[in-house]
């Protein structure tokens, strides 16, 4: 989704400034009115979702995380006016527009089955047997339209029933887990949490052991961060706080 | 259009000709052994069964309620994505579609004749899948049975290397591939593609009238029971004519022929067990293909004794 940023992220993150850093109202030039929850609102044009409900009052506190588009958090159902079909998107990556008709889905109170991935069999009847409702799946494809990752969800969900575990791993690879397609589903499938077991089986099974980890773990075995660790324990809170200030960052 | 890369269809280059293949959840799972056989065997002929990229469950049985549109969708999903493989190039101006499921190609050719007899029941799924492109009803669904067959079993006797020789094997049919009769790609009283295969490996078929009787399809699930009185019915009258194995092409036929002679040895002390084989299995060991592509792994009763006193594969150690 990064690479819609521009030019209208830019646009975006200008009249954000009247929510995130209270630009009066006068200086705002488009206004729209969206309806939250059935309410009218008039809020400044160009505002993504999640900000223009924040100027209209509301105050988030679950149901928001990263801001990024990442963390899957702000899941949202909406209507344009004039159109039938509900829609879905994250709510700070998608634009605020006029009459738009709005509610948030911070969270989807679905099925998550337990599992020890050691103890079970690295085939297509894990699924079953932890989400038999994959097999209710008839392809409609209802999922997939309704993913804001622009995953092929069906398509992973149909991989996960024959046990395609790296196809279903890769397909779904980019899933933020804001859990719109179970809420979509007509065959009440929970395909998040399905995509979740397959990742985890094939990345116990599937992909095997990478060389500079199994390095990394006998380095730590063998004491390689000992001195340093030691180190750490015994500073004050000061020390410590300098330490993390200057600590060495990646690159943004 | 949105295409988007999820599986690689593994095709190895061979000047083959190339036609789209669609396995089915089954043949990815517990009949492995089936697709592997008959890969191999196509490609020893010269056909390249393609793989159809996306491809998503047929929908496994067919509804029979006439306003049930939504469980044709996957059916008619698949059918795209043969347009697709033409759109792309990956076949040329191949609007044949071969499955080797039995269960999969009755419920694919079903949907397909009811969408092509119905325009306005494709009109309603067309746009129910209004991202992808419409269906236009110009894919033909095949057994590979009759893929061989327009091929001709004189071909295929010719690309034999190791003929079965004094092998007895009784073709079993089932119903998925005989009935209903619009579906069926044989007669449905007396069928005899798998026998002009079977003959053409150099085999002996036996022939019993128990090889359109129905296996006891899924039954098998809560029913063992039922499926074993006729699993042991149908194995034994085929024991009784001469034959010494079972052929099929059908995962649930095998699955309930094979998998439940445990059931059957159960219930019936007289039972001596018989080897079921996909008929694909045998094609292989006919054309002496390597041994990866028999999968004899995966049958319950282990055919390899039998093969091995005909001396059609090396004598086992254990």
């Amino acid at each position: 989704m990064q690479e819609n940023r521009s030019p209208i992220m830019d646009r975006i993150a200008e009249a954000n400034k009247a929510a995130t850093t209270g630009i009066d109202a006068k200086d705002i030039k488009d206004w729209i009115t969206i309806y939250i929850m059935g309410k009218a609102y008039t809020v400044p044009a160009d505002l993504t979702i999640l900000t223009a409900m924040e100027y209209a009052g509301y105050k988030f506190v679950r149901g928001v995380g990263c801001r990024q588009g990442f963390c899957g958090a702000c899941a949202t159902v909406f209507r344009k006016k004039g159109d039938y079909k509900l829609q879905t998107g994250m709510a700070c990556q998608t634009r605020a527009e006029d009459g738009m008709y709005l509610v948030q889905i911070p969270f989807s109170p679905a099925e998550k089955a337990e599992y020890d991935i050691t103890k079970e069999p690295y085939e297509a009847s894990v699924f079953i047997k932890h989400y038999p409702e994959v097999t209710r799946c008839v392809s409609c494809n209802t999922c997939t339209k309704a993913c804001p990752q622009d995953l092929e969800v069906m398509d992973y969900v149909q991989a996960a029933i024959r046990g395609a575990f790296d196809a279903l791993s890769e397909a779904s690879f980019d899933c933020i887990q804001c859990g719109l397609c179970a809420i979509r589903c007509p065959a009440e499938i929970v395909q998040y949490n399905v995509a979740q077991l397959g990742r985890r089986m094939y990345g116990r099974y599937g992909q095997g052991v990478p060389e500079h980890l199994r390095k990394r773990v006998k380095e730590i075995a063998e004491g390689k961060f000992k001195k340093d660790m030691e180190k750490i324990i015994k500073c004050s809170i000061e020390e410590l706080r300098k330490i993390y200030t200057d600590r060495e960052k990646e690159p943004e | 259009m949105t295409t988007r890369k999820t599986e690689t269809p593994k095709t190895a280059a061979t000047d083959n000709f190339k036609i789209p293949y669609y396995p089915g959840c089954t043949l990815k799972t517990t009949a492995k052994n089936f697709e592997n056989s008959a890969i191999a065997a196509a490609r020893a002929l010269g056909i390249e069964l393609m793989e159809i990229p996306r491809w998503n469950c047929c929908g496994t049985v067919f509804s029979l309620t006439h306003d049930d549109l939504i469980h044709h969708v996957a059916s008619v999903r698949n059918f795209i994505r043969v347009q697709e493989m033409n759109d792309y190039g990956l076949v040329k101006n191949e609007n044949r579609l071969v499955t080797l499921c039995a269960m999969c190609f009755n419920t694919l050719k079903s949907t397909n004749l009811r969408v092509k007899k119905n325009a306005e029941d494709l009109k309603k799924i067309n746009d129910l899948m209004y991202r992808e492109e419409d269906y236009t009803g110009k894919v033909e669904v095949l057994h590979f049975l009759e893929l061989l067959k327009s091929l001709g079993f004189e071909k295929i006797r010719g690309r034999v290397k190791k003929p079965l020789k004094g092998l007895k094997i009784a073709p079993y049919y089932g119903c998925m591939i005989l009935r209903p009769q619009e579906i069926g790609i044989d007669d449905p009283e007396d069928p005899t593609i798998q026998r002009d295969l079977l003959l053409s490996l150099g085999a002996d078929s036996v022939d019993t009238p128990y090889k359109r009787v129905c296996c006891g399809s899924y039954q098998t699930v809560k029913e063992k029971a039922i499926v074993a009185e006729l699993a042991y019915d149908i194995l034994s009258h085929a024991r009784k004519e001469g034959a010494e194995a079972m052929a099929t092409v059908c995962p649930l036929c095998a699955f309930n022929l094979d998998h439940r002679q445990k059931e059957v040895k159960a219930s019936h002390s007289d039972f001596e067990e018989m080897p079921v084989f996909y008929v694909t299995q045998l094609m292989a060991i006919a054309f002496g293909l390597e041994n990866e592509s028999y999968g004899f792994d995966q049958n319950y009763v282990d055919p390899r004794p039998l093969l091995a006193s005909k001396s059609l594969i090396k004598q086992q150690g254990s």
